[in-house]
Order: C-alpha cells, then sequence, then structure tokens
C-alpha cells in the first residue's frame, strides 16, 4: 500500500445553527506519514470534536475530501462507511464506550460480529486481545465491575480486534488518574511499535501528546504547527 | 448472528425486566381477548348449526287462524281453520316434499312406579321424514297406525330415560292420560330446539288415535299446525306462493280477505339466527382486536423509550461498524418477540379462561387451532408493524449525534 493511510485535503466544517452558519474547520490539509504516531494537539475548549468525527466517518465535512485506506469517504454510503470504520478503524473514546449488560470478551468482540466473523473465532480473538492488555481474568465480568484503566484497555482490544489499520484515540485518558493515563499511552506507543499501527491521539494535554512520533497543533479551527515531537527531535538532534 | 442478535434481544428484555413484562401484558391481555372472544363466538355458531341441523332443511310451519273472544285475539291455531284435508292436499303439491300435521298437549305418563309430565304429539308418519328424525330402537308407526288410530306410541331419549332407566322401552306398554299405549320405537337424541325446549322430552302418537282418544277435541280432523318441507332450496319460494294458493282456494277466501293462516319460513327463521350469532361473534371478535391494538401500540411506546434510551448504545454500535440493517433488525426483533411471548402466554390463558368459562357457566366454547394460529399471525404482525417505526428511527440516527447523545 503506497498511498497514506489518511489523506485530507482541505477540509471545511460549518454548522447551521439558529444565528446562521458557523464554521468549526477552515481547510485543513492532513496526510499521515510512516511514523504512524500522531498527536492532534486541540487547545482547551477549541472544538476538537468536528476533526475527531470526520477522521472517524462518524460525520460528514462540509467541504473537502478525506480518504481514508484509499478511499474516498465522501462518496460512500451510510452502510459502506459502516464497513469502512469496521474494517479499518478502532475507535478508543474518553468515556471507554463499553456496552454495559455485556460481558467484556463480548464486548471485545462485538466489531467481529459486525464483520461477518463465526462465534469460535470470534472468541478466541476476543481472548488473544484480552490477554494482550492483560485481563484474562476477568473476561466474564461485566464493564462496571473493573476500574476506569482497565475499561479503557478493554476498549483497547476492541479497537484491536478486528486489525484495523488505524486506532482512532479520542481523550483516551480524559477520564484517568495521571499514573494510569502513563500505563495507557504505553500500551498504545507499545502498539504502534510493535505492529506499524497508525495510531491517531486526540488531545487537549501536552502530557500525554509527548508519547506521539508527530504533533499537530490545531488552533482556532486550523492547523497552526506540525512537527515531529520533542522526544524524537531530542533524539534525532 | 441469528443467535447473537436473539441473545442481544434477551439481554435488552431483561435489563429492564418490570417494563418488559408490562409491554406483554398488553399483548397477552389483547391475544387473550381475542382467543377466549373466538372460542365463545365459535361455541355460541357451532351450538346453532347444531340446532338448525337437528331441525330439518327447508322447513316452513302453517299454522291455522286464530278465534276472537269478546275481541281478543286468540293465539295462532286457535281457530279451526286447517283440516287433515288441507294437510293432504298441500303434500300432493310439487314443490312440497312432505308435510306432518300436529296437535300438542301436556299429558301425565306413567309406566309401573316412574310417572312424568311430557309433551304429546300427535302427528303422521311423514313427520320424522320432514325432521329427519332418526330412531334409537324399534320403528316409527305407520299409515295403518294412523287409519286403525292404534294405541302405539315413538316416546323420545328424555322419556325413554326417565320411565324406563336401563330397561329397553319398545314392547313395553305406557298409560298416556291412563289409556294404554305400546312403545314401538325410541327417538334418538335431538337436544335443544331453536327455542330451548329440550325435543327428547316429547311423546309421538298417530294423529287420528291423539285426536279422538287423547285430546278428546270436537273436530278429529282439524289440525292446529303443520310442518311442511319443501322439495329443495330453491323451491321455497315456489312452495310458499303455492300453499298460500292453495289455502286460499279450499277455504273459500273472497279475493279481499285476509289468510285465515300464516305460513313461516323456519329456515329464514334459522338462518337469522345464525347471521345474529355470527355478527355478535365479529363484534366481540372486533372489540377484542381492539385491545390487540392497544398491546401494540404499548409495544411500540416502549421501543421508542427504549431506543432513545440506548442511543448511546446505537453510536457506539454504528461505530464500530454496525450497518443500518443490523440495528435495525436488532430492534425490530426485541418487539417481535416482546409481541410473541406476549402472544403465547396470551393464548394460552385465553384457552385456559375459556375453558373455564365452559366448566362454570356451561358456554359453549370452541378453541381452534386456527384462531390461535391467527392469534400468533397477528401477533407477530403486530410486533413487525409496530416495531419498525422505533426501530427504523434507531438505524437512521446518525452516528455523531447518537454517540454524543448523553
Amino acid at each position: 500500500m503506497n498511498a497514506p493511510l489518511i489523506e485530507v485535503e482541505s477540509l471545511y466544517k460549518q454548522y447551521e445553527t439558529a444565528a446562521g452558519p458557523y464554521p468549526v474547520l477552515h481547510g485543513v490539509s492532513l496526510t499521515s506519514d510512516a511514523c504512524g504516531f500522531l498527536a492532534v494537539i486541540v487547545p482547551w475548549g477549541a472544538g476538537n470534536s468536528p476533526f475527531r468525527s470526520i477522521l472517524g466517518c462518524l460525520d460528514a465535512p462540509t467541504a473537502g475530501r478525506y480518504r481514508l485506506d484509499g478511499e474516498d469517504t465522501g462518496r460512500l454510503d451510510a452502510d459502506r462507511l459502516a464497513a469502512l470504520r469496521n474494517r479499518v478503524i478502532g475507535f478508543v473514546f474518553q468515556g471507554f464506550n463499553l456496552l454495559p449488560r455485556m460481558n467484556l470478551r463480548d464486548n471485545v468482540a462485538l466489531p467481529l460480529l459486525y464483520a461477518g466473523v463465526d462465534a469460535a473465532s470470534r472468541r478466541r480473538r476476543a481472548d488473544e486481545l484480552l490477554e494482550r492488555v492483560g485481563l484474562t481474568r476477568v473476561a466474564h465480568h461485566l464493564p462496571n465491575a473493573i476500574s476506569g484503566g482497565q475499561q479503557q484497555r478493554v476498549a483497547i482490544a476492541r479497537a484491536l480486534v478486528n486489525r484495523p489499520r488505524l486506532v482512532l484515540a479520542d481523550e483516551p485518558t480524559g477520564n484517568l488518574d495521571t499514573h494510569t493515563s502513563r500505563e495507557i499511552m504505553s500500551l498504545l506507543a507499545e502498539l504502534n511499535r510493535e505492529s506499524g499501527l497508525t495510531i491517531v491521539l486526540v488531545t487537549h494535554e501536552a502530557d500525554v501528546a509527548r508519547f506521539a512520533r508527530r504533533q499537530v497543533h490545531f488552533l482556532d479551527g486550523r492547523i497552526d504547527a506540525d512537527h515531529a515531537a520533542a522526544s524524537v527531535r531530542e533524539a534525532t538532534a | 448472528m441469528t443467535f447473537e442478535m436473539l441473545r442481544e434481544a434477551w439481554r435488552a428484555m431483561g435489563a429492564n425486566r418490570l417494563r418488559t413484562f408490562l409491554t406483554m401484558l398488553g399483548m397477552m391481555i389483547g391475544v387473550g381477548a381475542v382467543v377466549l372472544m373466538l372460542a365463545i363466538g365459535q361455541g355460541a355458531q357451532y351450538q346453532i348449526q347444531q340446532t338448525i341441523a337437528t331441525m330439518g332443511s327447508n322447513l316452513f310451519i302453517v299454522f291455522a287462524g286464530w278465534t276472537r273472544t269478546s275481541g281478543a285475539r286468540g293465539e295462532a291455531g286457535s281457530a279451526p281453520t286447517l283440516t287433515i284435508g288441507d294437510t293432504r292436499a298441500i303434500s300432493a303439491l310439487q314443490s312440497v316434499a312432505g308435510v306432518a300435521p300436529l296437535q300438542r298437549s301436556s299429558l301425565q305418563v306413567v309406566y309401573g312406579p316412574s310417572n312424568m309430565n311430557t309433551s304429546v304429539y300427535g302427528t303422521t308418519p311423514a313427520y320424522f321424514e320432514v325432521r329427519s328424525w332418526e330412531l334409537r330402537a324399534g320403528t316409527a308407526f305407520v299409515e295403518a297406525d294412523l287409519r286403525s288410530a292404534a294405541r302405539v306410541a315413538v316416546i323420545g331419549s328424555v322419556v325413554a330415560d326417565t320411565l324406563f332407566g336401563a330397561q329397553e322401552p319398545v314392547g313395553k306398554t305406557i298409560r298416556i292420560r291412563n289409556s294404554p299405549f305400546l312403545v314401538i320405537g325410541v327417538l334418538a337424541p335431538k337436544g335443544q330446539s331453536l327455542d330451548g325446549r329440550d325435543q327428547d322430552d316429547s311423546i309421538y302418537v298417530p294423529f287420528t288415535t291423539a285426536q279422538t282418544q287423547l285430546f278428546g277435541n270436537r273436530f278429529p280432523d282439524r289440525v292446529r299446525y303443520m310442518l311442511v318441507q319443501a322439495a329443495s332450496e330453491d323451491t321455497m319460494d315456489e312452495a310458499q306462493r303455492a300453499m298460500t294458493a292453495l289455502l286460499r282456494q279450499r277455504h273459500r277466501l273472497p279475493a279481499d280477505a285476509d289468510n285465515d293462516f300464516s305460513i313461516r319460513n323456519l329456515s329464514a327463521i334459522a338462518e337469522a339466527r345464525q347471521q345474529t350469532t355470527r355478527v355478535m361473534s365479529l363484534l366481540l371478535g372486533a372489540i377484542a382486536s381492539v385491545s390487540l391494538l392497544v398491546g401494540g401500540i404499548g409495544i411500540m411506546n416502549i421501543m421508542l423509550v427504549s431506543v432513545t434510551e440506548r442511543t448511546r448504545e446505537i453510536g457506539i454500535r454504528m461505530a464500530i461498524g454496525a450497518r443500518r440493517r443490523d440495528i435495525l433488525m436488532q430492534f425490530l426483533l426485541e418487539a417481535v418477540i416482546v409481541s410473541l411471548i406476549g402472544c403465547a402466554v396470551g393464548a394460552a390463558l385465553g384457552v385456559g379462561i375459556a375453558f373455564a368459562v365452559n366448566a362454570l357457566a356451561g358456554i359453549a366454547v370452541i378453541v381452534t387451532g386456527a384462531s390461535i394460529a391467527l392469534a400468533f399471525l397477528v401477533a407477530a404482525a403486530i410486533g413487525v408493524f409496530f416495531g419498525w417505526y422505533p426501530a427504523r428511527k434507531a438505524a437512521l440516527l446518525r452516528p455523531i449525534d447518537a454517540l454524543r447523545y448523553q
């Protein structure tokens, strides 16, 4: 695959409000690179959600083009987008977003269900991932029986279960304490190193962003700065 | 996938058991009511049909005219306007298959220590053919018995059981109003007549015998009423016209005089009764269906609440790859399952109550497989119909809106 995983070209987004159109993105262009661990850093209060939603194929831009894994997302209908999300993207949310009535193994296996994988393979793959994040013991528990950090690890297992090319982590540590945050970020960094998985981290915390190898700073709906992370620069200097 | 979806529907239903139960309760009551009402309606129809079947087909009843005593009209048949001669003349008509004159009185009947009061009819052998009434034992009387005014009797099954118990009645002699009569036949049971009388509680003797020896009539030839059977259903109208013309001519009625007899079409009356019952059961079914509809609306209501409550879940599922069809099916399946379980329990309740009604109130009920199958079909249809809108609402949510929903 020679084409970059993510190609964003002059993306515009505006919301229709009672007071008229309200623009939130003003021509954002971004292309993922080989390093594959990218932090999108947004200042407090500056809506990062439009860009994250478009990147996750959950929302469509008002104008501009977004190619994911070679597919022009603007040309896909709802079901094709769902299939694309299922195949290419693994989501990690701030609020974990595990389904509360399902045990953890079923939660992890859920994307495979929509991918049409048979039950035995789903279970096997889910167990593999639970082992990878070190939570085999609690596979049969419901999400509310474990801590937030553990829930986020289960969410990461779910994100990885269908072997995506991209993990989209939206404030993954926003609900966690510092210590747990570091664990989660290390896990993500490790996954990036091990398997060359592209990770896009959306955050407003510089402390979290330093785990990434490239940092993209947003300001007022535009890209303000785009550079290699400090640690990387120091290493290459 | 299907199993997974069933499990998911089960989980969702289990998450709020009371609510699920109450939703099902609506369906239970609806389906139970429909099944019960169908059972009662069909029972009533069956009963009417039985009665009509035992009545005999294509029947008229012809009454003699009435007397007037100091301005008060007597009952139909009180005037001596019909005679046995009219009976014979009518039976000669082409459109008529058979005629049986009838004269009735309530008399005391004795056999040994047994003693009862019952309806005694004087009639002709044609009566048993017109009513298509079989004999359980023995034979009916014949024309010769009529001519000789023989003291023979054909008794109904209730009379036989009351007077003779386990004994064989044929060949025994009973006393009717103190006159000895030889029992020559026992009729097969027929049950209730249209007006609810027990037709088996009766005795039939030759018309002539009855007139001269039992009823002590001043006019032994007079007939109070007669049963006339038309040759076929198609000749009913023709038979009525021919009889009217014939009787008017025989009675020498001037053109401007009223009939001194009356002809009633029993089959038409029976049909009307049947129609009434049919309308009644339709009405019952319709009223019950309303409760089914209300149950369906209950499902829709709860599914709408459920979709709203689970908006976030829908968003998560969509984010990780659920297509619209997956979401649609998930909610539709849930609605159908609630509907079907409600239906199964409701049908069982309906059948149970139907049999309880039958046992306690003696109302005839008929539970057919078809009515239960219908209830299930309707329940599934209601599940799909009322589940569709909420499920579609869920499926059409935009993932971003669903995810953001708090």
